[in-house]
């Protein structure tokens, strides 16, 4: 990951901790047009790969005694359905393959674009807003559909006084109308700060080179920091497919019981 | 999504350093996006869940079937266990009706020995009775006659007429008192 930070003959420390970001087509040059090849295809491939190594070929013994590989396919199996249950109830099982899919999605993705030279395709709003828009309308149009105008019960807080019940439900609105907003940020924005800072201590740990008595000091520290930081996007990359996840699972529960 | 967009087409000329903003990838990303969410939720779909769900089913009904056949053996062995206690009782109290009947024959056969002897004894005793009653009997005859040959003698000695008659009459008479 650090490799170019010392670029040949270049003199002192060189940043570009959002170059790993980019998008770039994965066969030469050029503009990247809506069916190009590029590294967010390869990365996302990879996830596609990961998820059917795991859930398909680590399952195909159909071991009553199950293998390490299924076991945990199984414990990913029963840890979002049970979420899906207990947070969205029974009757929005339906959607558990659904959000299974997503969870996966991004519970992979996180932890592929933790390797290095890696790119994280979660990191990209454009990814994340297009999932956080397919639960917002997924959302909605099953709230009107199973409850039809019963469903702007939701933004009407029967249980506040009347006063005030035209104001909160102002604001109800406008934090249903957030919700894929910040659904969609949160998780791109996790994961970019989160590599964009091992991108700024890798800067620093070839100080060394350029100077011994200041690289004494940054290089150690700097690449303790990097094994501190990455230790900790370890965890945010679970923690933020979970937290997509559950969120998910909470937005449909509105749509399925949107009383309060 | 809609807000964002706006942002970023601001942002994009103006700070190419944010590739998260660069709008000119977007329609590639939400491309692939989308064909990889959908493989993934046809891969799980239609392979993954039903396969796993189908595993945790058998197991859970593997394990079920195993309570139940253990079960099962605990009540077997449980009923086996009573039969033999039942089997162990029956045969104490037959071995109990056994020992009591053979009591019940021994005393049986020693009762009626006992009763037969005692039958014997009192037989022979009224038999010696008898006999010492006939003896005794013949006794006092003896001594009937010979009171009367004495008495009849003495009459005649004494140079009376021994009449028999009154002679017996006498000697009966003395002989009863």
């Amino acid at each position: 990951m650090a490799t170019e930070a010392h670029g040949a003959g270049e003199p002192g420390l060189v940043f570009h901790p959002m170059d790993q970001f980019m998008v770039k087509p994965l066969f030469g040059e050029g503009a990247v047009g809506v069916f190009t090849l590029t590294n967010v295809t390869l990365w996302m491939a990879l996830t596609v790969l990961a998820i059917f190594a795991l859930l398909v070929l680590g399952t195909s013994r159909r071991a009553t005694i199950p293998t390490r590989t299924q076991s945990v396919a199984e414990l990913l199996y029963d840890f979002v359905r049970k979420m899906v249950e207990d947070v969205a109830g029974k009757d929005a099982l339906v959607f558990f393959p659904y959000i299974m899919t997503l969870f996966l999605f991004i519970l992979f993705a996180n932890f592929l674009g933790l390797l290095p030279m890696a790119f994280t395709t979660t990191s990209h709003i454009a990814v994340t807003a297009v999932m956080a828009m397919m639960v917002f309308l997924t959302v909605t149009i099953v709230g009107f559909v199973k409850h039809g105008a019963g469903f702007l019960g939701l933004f009407w807080v029967s249980s506040a006084p009347l006063a005030l019940r035209p104001v909160l439900a102002l604001i109800e609105v406008i934090s249903y109308f957030v919700r894929p907003v910040s659904h969609s940020i949160r998780l791109a924005g996790n994961m970019m700060a989160g590599h964009a800072v091992v991108k700024v201590f890798a800067a620093f740990a070839p100080m060394i080179l350029i100077s011994t008595g200041i690289g004494l000091v940054v290089t150690p520290l700097s690449i303790l920091a990097i094994s501190t930081i990455y230790a900790l996007e370890v965890l945010v990359a679970f923690i933020q497919a979970y937290v997509f996840t559950i969120l998910t699972c909470v937005y449909l529960k509105d749509a399925l019981h949107p009383s309060h | 999504m809609a807000s964002e967009t706006h942002d970023a087409a601001g942002q994009a000329a103006s700070t190419p350093g944010l590739p998260q903003l660069d709008l000119s990838t977007f329609g590639n990303q939400i491309f692939w996006l989308l064909v990889t969410l959908v493989v993934i939720y046809f891969v799980l779909s239609r392979i993954a869940l039903p396969r796993i769900a189908a595993v945790m089913a058998e197991r859970q009904g593997a394990i079920t079937n195993d309570l139940a056949a253990a079960e099962d053996l605990k009540a077997k062995a449980v009923q086996a266990e009573q039969a033999y206690l039942k089997a162990l009782a029956d045969a104490r109290t037959e071995a109990q009706t056994i020992v009591g009947q053979a009591k019940a024959e021994i005393k049986a056969e020693l009762d009626a020995a006992t009763a037969k002897a005692d039958a014997e004894i009192a037989a022979r005793a009224a038999e010696g009775e008898k006999k010492i009653a006939e003896i005794r009997a013949n006794a006092i005859d003896s001594v009937k006659e010979v009171a009367l040959a004495a008495a009849a003698e003495i009459v005649a000695v004494m140079g009376g007429k021994a009449d028999a008659k009154t002679v017996g009459a006498a000697v009966a008479d003395r002989m009863k008192g």
